[in-house]
């Protein structure tokens, strides 16, 4: 909980801090009473319940908190909630379209992208990031801008692999 | 990370009075570096003034010397791709996607770029003496392990390297920094913004407190013919240079008219010398020349106990990407290896 977050004191107390944010999450406005220091992971996974976005690091290091914030690929460890009030936010939850699983999650299942799966959802988060910036043009260059997702397990081909399928299906071989 | 109060500011002047008003308030930009010193309780602040929405600094735009303006609170990813900096100053977008992640430059702005803090591992551990941390508590990586750490420009006060790609080439493109503080505006030309550790560690720049960066001035000259980026590091993405060049050329045949080269990764602020510099004007662009450069822009480079292989890597890494920026449509490619 963002209790975690309170160690060391200023004169500041938390009653003072507190502020609304609104945004809207996977197509839902919400509101929330947080004060500034909680991360938008924290404010998704501790006070949405919405614990589909994984805390890896929380140093900005590995990916695995990777969310849409308006349309863009960011790392929610290093996001003030509050920095990103008005704003419309995508998670893991909110990939799939009514159920029907999004194109890079049934290539994920298809092409065994996980072990562990704890890295699957910033993966494919970021993936959907990369497909819609569209910089990529070929394998290396889409392993280069996903390199800012770790995959401890070794995953890593098969990923790439995954999202070659949906991305630049006619260049997989 | 400490309790904290936050306020966003709209303009320029809004940020700098509220910098003004409590000395204890800090910036907030794309948060990737204060936000995780935060987290570490290396820094503290007791109020944050967001000022990702502030108007004027969110564009770039030509300016009225012919160059470019790089709004502070622009993103590295919209930077790096921008298409007048695609086209004028390709070496810039090549520096920035040389650094950290996808996610990372969609958050990290320009202004940030050039404040981002060291990551010598004994300043980011609290418990470790540090006289950039805490003035006058020692510096543990003179004994410690300094393979990360600087050749050139050190003092026995601090062995810290600068960490930025961006900063490389703003460095070798010779920008200007804008800013703007309690008595007003100012400019600092690149090469007096970062400084070296000297007997105050704790300075990383020319910055002074109260003050925010506007913008930066790129000059007209973009060597948009001629230039090339090398990052040399442990993995080859989304890891920190151990030695980075940034070169660019203006050439009349295989002639050198000018020459910029500066290093990343080896001192305390991107390094340049300038003699090196002049020694290449009117010399054939070749490896022996830029062997000769190299000498010189290495010269008085001192290596500790796990870093001397990097006066080596740096004169070889200057020497290949000055080929390598001959023919950068070969070279420069995204994805392309830093091999020739
Ligand atoms: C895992 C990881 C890997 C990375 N790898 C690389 C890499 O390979 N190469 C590289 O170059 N960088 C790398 N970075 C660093 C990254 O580029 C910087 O953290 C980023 O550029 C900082 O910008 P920001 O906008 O997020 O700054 P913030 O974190 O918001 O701010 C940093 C500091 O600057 C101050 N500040 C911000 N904007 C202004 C302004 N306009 N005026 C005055 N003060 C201001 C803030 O108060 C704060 O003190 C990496 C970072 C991470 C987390
Ligand atoms: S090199 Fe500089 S930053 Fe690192 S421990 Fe020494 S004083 Fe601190
Ligand atoms: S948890 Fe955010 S990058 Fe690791
Ligand atoms: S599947 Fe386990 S970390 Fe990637």
């Amino acid at each position: 909980m963002e209790t975690t977050q309170l160690s060391r004191n200023t004169n500041t107390s938390k009653i003072d801090c507190i502020r609304t944010v609104t945004f809207t999450i996977n197509g839902q406005s919400t509101q929330l009473q947080l004060p500034p220091w909680v991360s938008l992971l924290d404010a998704l996974r501790h006070h949405l319940h919405l614990t589909g976005t994984k805390k890896g690091c929380d140093h900005g290091q590995c990916g695995a908190c990777t969310v849409m914030c308006d349309g863009k690929r960011i790392l929610s460890c290093l996001t003030l909630a509050v920095s990103k009030d008005q704003s419309s936010i995508t998670t893991i939850e909110g990939i799939a379209d009514n159920g029907e699983l999004h194109p890079l999650q049934k290539a994920f299942i298809e092409y065994d992208a996980f072990q562990c799966g704890y890295c699957t959802p910033g993966q494919i988060c970021s993936a959907v990031g990369m497909m819609q910036e569209g910089k990529a043009q070929n394998r290396a260059e889409v392993q280069e801008l996903m390199s800012g997702n770790l995959c401890r397990c070794g995953a890593n081909s098969q990923i790439i692999d995954a999202i070659m399928e949906v991305y630049i299906p006619e260049t997989h071989e | 990370m400490n309790n904290f109060t936050y306020t966003k500011a709209q303009s320029t002047e809004e940020a700098v009075a509220g910098l003004a008003k409590n000395s204890q308030a800090e910036l907030l930009a794309g948060g990737t570096n204060l936000i995780d010193l935060m987290k570490y309780n290396l820094q503290h602040a007791e109020h944050l003034i967001d000022i990702n929405h502030v108007q004027g600094c969110q564009t770039i735009e030509e300016n009225s010397a012919g160059g470019i303006r790089l709004g502070a609170l622009v993103t590295n990813a919209d930077t790096a791709y921008h298409p007048l900096i695609g086209q004028r100053y390709p070496l810039l977008s090549k520096a920035i996607l040389a650094g950290a992640s996808a996610q990372i430059r969609n958050m990290a702005t320009n202004g940030g770029n050039l404040l981002q803090r060291t990551r010598c591992y004994y300043f980011y551990d609290a418990h470790a003496p540090c006289n950039k941390r805490e003035p006058g508590t020692g510096c543990s990586a003179l004994e410690g392990y300094n393979r990360i750490m600087a050749i050139l420009g050190t003092s026995p006060q601090c062995i810290a390297v600068f960490p930025s790609d961006m900063c490389v080439a703003l460095a070798a493109l010779e920008a200007v920094v804008r800013v703007k503080g309690p008595a007003g505006e100012r400019v600092i030309n690149f090469e007096d913004f970062h400084r070296l550790p000297a007997d105050t560690p704790h300075l990383d720049n020319s910055l002074q407190a109260g003050e925010m960066i506007t913008g930066i001035d790129l000059p007209e000259e973009g060597f948009e013919q001629n230039y090339s980026y090398l990052k040399l590091r442990d993995r080859n993405s989304y890891s920190f240079a151990l030695v980075s060049v940034a070169t660019g050329l203006k050439l009349s045949g295989d002639r050198i008219d000018l020459a910029r080269i500066a290093l990343g990764g080896v001192a305390h602020k991107p390094w340049r010398v300038k003699e090196a510099e002049e020694f290449l004007k009117g010399k054939t662009a070749s490896p022996e020349n830029f062997t000769k450069a190299a000498d010189l822009i290495l010269e008085g480079a001192v290596g500790f106990t796990h870093n001397a292989f990097k006066i080596e890597l740096a004169k070889r890494a200057i020497v290949r990407n000055g080929i390598m920026a001959l023919n950068p449509s070969e070279t420069q490619r995204p994805g392309a290896q830093p091999s020739l």
